[in-house]
């Protein structure tokens, strides 16, 4: 890791702004300038966007652009690409790879989506049955992938794939980054209860994927999605946030303009929720200070629990404190959203996404059995599928 | 923002004080004790607090104590939490420590610092921070206090006691010694942290503060011990946790062992995330109150309603989840339930912490 200071920063920084003042430099003009820079993400190596400086100094590149009035790469609708596909990329890519992906990937030029679950294969990913044969240079791949978020803009994915069904089912997968614009690609819009279609299912007919796509090597495809997944969970509620940022802020807003709305057992259940809050965020705190200081602690899938729990128990205290307006709801046209809007939508919106949260990323039971094996060191239990060829188990 | 892991020095003292409590203050010899006539291990208190400097840990050197911080007593508190070691920390070197830093007292800071003399402050353990001044002891124009004060921290071995109480010109913090107050031992709940009833009669005592700041005072005091208790409750959490798990990955039912049912594994996970919530809202509380910051009150008051039922509910899965032996005297189990219960009622229980949160983040009632 390099030496590099905040001021250090600062004045890199500064050169940028000097030489791509926001107010006249087009959008996309300056946000490439700013990879250049190594100050997309600072930790991440020269050349690739960063600088390889420790990871807490991007709050200082964020503060000082966002002072300056510098667009931003619009990270909630690029974010699976950012919290998945970059680090995956980065840690199993080849140099082509990461010097193909990662800029316009950061830039927001190329959105990325998820072809991991199927309608066989959630929970039990490691199950899931897309077939990639090997033909030549290239592999041929059909299945059909599920829950896929954003893939109507997505121009590349991140995919699991079975490649030997002969062998248990975590040795014979394979990753590749398919082209969403190959041919045998149809995405169709697959609405969700909140009225609209965030995501998709993905048919996968016949298509051909070069060997170069493929990402760590034929069979190795559970360890990389290993990383993939570990990302998600740290990538989810991963941004320092001041007290009352988010939803909790924004309740307690309504708490404090709307007196006519209050009774004492609201009273009691938004003073809890804000002290769980506040609670979640400094655990946060803790977290990426332990990360900054090269200590990764198992906290992250915690974290990703706590933060589920607590946007679903705020979002339906929200709900009950809107009185009549509770019962209405915004909007049901099916529209095909480019990124969640939890903010800018309204309550009954919001209470319904949020039951996203405790299955999008792994279940809440699935973090549980996470934490409590790989933390705790409870044993697991017993598991019938271990020594099985995956052809051969119960479906 | 602040710090909120724990430093080098901060983990090498963990270490020593642990080292000293694994051997010291085991739990058939913490268990023993209770049952004895000498509950409190004062050989263990004089090691602690004279041999190893921890009782003036947070007073500054030039008052005879280690110039450290409060970050380094909630250290010492979560190891303290751990073990229920017998020892009058809390009352001493906490709540006494604190009344005297806040009144500006120089003679008796350095003894209590030096570990030379136990104290404690004579107010009921049950005191939130926002309480305001208690009445319930007056001082005559020649400074002799009557009245009484019931349950009272530490009380029982303190050699002095630092007295709220209302004189001719309104509340002062007075000091009295161990032989001019009437100390009652009650039976407490909490096995490890003695309780006692305390009165004066025409007491004589010493006047360490008085005016406009003294109330400000009484309750920086209280906010120091109601911040830093939470650190002890995560201490106490944790042991809870740990020990729950390690008992469910030895204990077989069924051909398994028990740890390895979902049922259980989920209720320990949940847990798990509870004392890593408390653990930063400790850390952050331990912090605020190190460097003086103007959000002690809400840091306090976020990390008392958070530990407070975390210890609880860690202390009472514990118990669950051991089984029939949970429920015995010889399994230390419920040491930790008697200390996490009463020490959810000490300093504030965590719905009067949100009520005093709700008038510092205005979130006012109905
Ligand atoms: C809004 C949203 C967006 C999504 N976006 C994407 C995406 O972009 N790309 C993608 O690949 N996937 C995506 N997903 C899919 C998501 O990862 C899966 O839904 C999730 O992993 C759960 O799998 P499942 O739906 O098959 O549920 P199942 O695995 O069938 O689970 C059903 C129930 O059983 C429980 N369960 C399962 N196994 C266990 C166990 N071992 N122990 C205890 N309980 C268990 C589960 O917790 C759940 O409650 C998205 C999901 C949602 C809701």
């Amino acid at each position: 890791m390099s030496t590099l200071t905040a001021d250090d920063l600062r004045a890199r920084v500064g050169e940028l702004l000097a030489a791509h003042p926001p107010a006249s430099t087009d959008r996309l003009e300056f946000l490439r300038a700013r990879f250049d820079a190594g100050l997309a993400w600072v930790h991440y190596p020269a050349g690739l966007g960063g600088l390889d400086a420790p990871r807490e100094l991007q709050n200082v590149v964020e503060a000082e652009l966002a002072k300056a009035g510098a667009p931003d790469n619009n990270p909630r609708r690029i974010g699976i690409g950012l919290g998945m596909a970059a680090p995956t990329i980065l840690r199993f890519g080849t140099d082509e790879q990461k010097q193909r992906y990662l800029r316009p990937l950061w830039t927001g030029e190329e959105v990325w989506c998820q072809l991991f679950s199927e309608p066989g294969a959630g929970s039990d990913l490691a199950a899931l049955g897309t077939r990639a044969v090997r033909d030549g240079d290239e592999w041929v791949v059909n299945g059909q992938k599920v829950w896929t978020s954003v893939a109507h803009i997505a121009r590349f994915a991140i995919l699991v794939t079975r490649t030997d069904p002969d062998v248990p089912k975590h040795q014979g997968m394979t990753y590749f980054i398919c082209d969403m614009t190959d041919p045998g690609v149809e995405v169709r819009p697959l609405r969700q209860l909140t009225g609209e279609a965030e995501f998709n299912e993905v048919f996968l007919s016949g298509v051909r994927i070069p060997d170069a796509n493929r990402l760590g090597a034929v069979g190795e495809g559970w360890k990389v999605a290993q990383t993939t997944l570990m990302n998600e969970r740290v990538a989810i509620g991963g941004n320092a946030i001041p007290r009352e940022g988010g939803l909790i802020g924004m309740v307690s807003k309504t708490w404090r303009d709307r007196p006519e709305l209050r009774t004492p057992e609201l009273h009691d259940r938004l003073l809890k929720l804000w002290v769980q809050a506040e609670a979640a965020r400094l655990a946060g705190t803790r977290l990426r200070q332990q990360l900054a200081v090269g200590a990764p602690g198992p906290e992250g899938s915690a974290m990703k629990l706590a933060f589920a729990n607590l946007q679903q128990a705020l979002t339906g205290l929200e709900i009950e404190l809107s009185g009549e307006d509770g019962l209405r709801y915004d909007d049901w046209t099916l529209r095909r959203p480019e990124k969640v809007d939890m903010l800018g939508r309204g309550p009954g919106y919001r209470y319904l996404r949020a039951k996203g949260n405790s299955i999008e990323g792994g279940t809440s039971e699935v973090l549980r059995n996470i934490i409590s094996e790989r933390v705790l060191g409870l044993p697991s239990e017993p598991r019938v599928d271990k020594d099985v060829a995956w052809k051969d188990l119960p479906r | 923002m602040s710090d909120l892991l724990y430093s080098e020095v901060e983990e090498d003292l963990r270490a020593s004080v642990r080292d000293l409590l694994t051997d010291r203050a085991g739990f058939t010899s913490v268990l023993a004790r209770t049952e004895s006539a000498e509950p409190y291990d004062l050989k263990l208190w004089r090691t602690l607090a004279a041999d190893l400097g921890l009782a003036g840990l947070a007073v500054p050197e030039e008052l005879g104590g280690q110039g450290a911080s409060y970050r380094e007593v909630a250290v010492v508190l979560e190891e303290l939490g751990r073990s229920v070691a017998p020892v009058p920390f809390l009352g001493s070197a906490v709540l006494a420590t604190a009344a005297l830093l806040a009144a500006g007292d120089t003679e008796l800071l350095p003894r209590l610092a030096g570990g030379e003399l136990i104290g404690a402050l004579a107010v009921p353990l049950t005191t939130a921070p926002d309480a305001g001044f208690p009445g319930g002891v007056s001082a005559n124009t020649e400074g002799a206090l009557s009245g009484s004060v019931r349950t009272v921290a530490d009380a029982s071995v303190a050699d002095v006691l630092v007295v709220p109480a209302v004189g001719p010109d309104g509340p002062g913090l007075y000091a009295v010694e161990k032989a001019g107050a009437t100390v009652t031992e009650v039976v407490s709940l909490d096995l490890t942290r003695r309780l006692a009833d305390v009165s004066f009669d025409n007491a004589s005592s010493r006047l360490l503060t008085s005016g406009p700041g003294v109330e400000s005072a009484l309750r920086q005091a209280l906010l120091v011990g109601a911040g830093l208790l939470a650190s002890e409750q995560v201490g106490v959490a944790q042991w809870c946790l740990d020990e729950t798990v390690a008992y469910l990955k030895q204990r077989y039912q069924f051909g398994r062992p028990v740890g390895s049912f979902q049922a259980l594994k989920h209720r320990l996970a949940d847990l798990y995330l509870e004392i890593v919530s408390a653990r930063a809202t400790a850390r952050y509380a331990a912090d605020t109150l190190a460097t003086g910051d103007s959000d002690v009150p809400v840091a306090v008051a976020v990390a008392q309603s958070t530990c407070s039922a975390v210890a609880l509910h860690a202390a009472e899965e514990s118990v669950q989840l051991h089984g029939g032996i949970g429920m015995t005297w010889e399994h230390p189990a419920h040491l930790y339930l008697k200390r996490a219960k009463s020490s959810e009622l000490a300093l504030g229980t965590p719905g009067r912490h949100r009520a005093a949160l709700a008038g510092l983040v205005n979130l006012p009632p109905a």
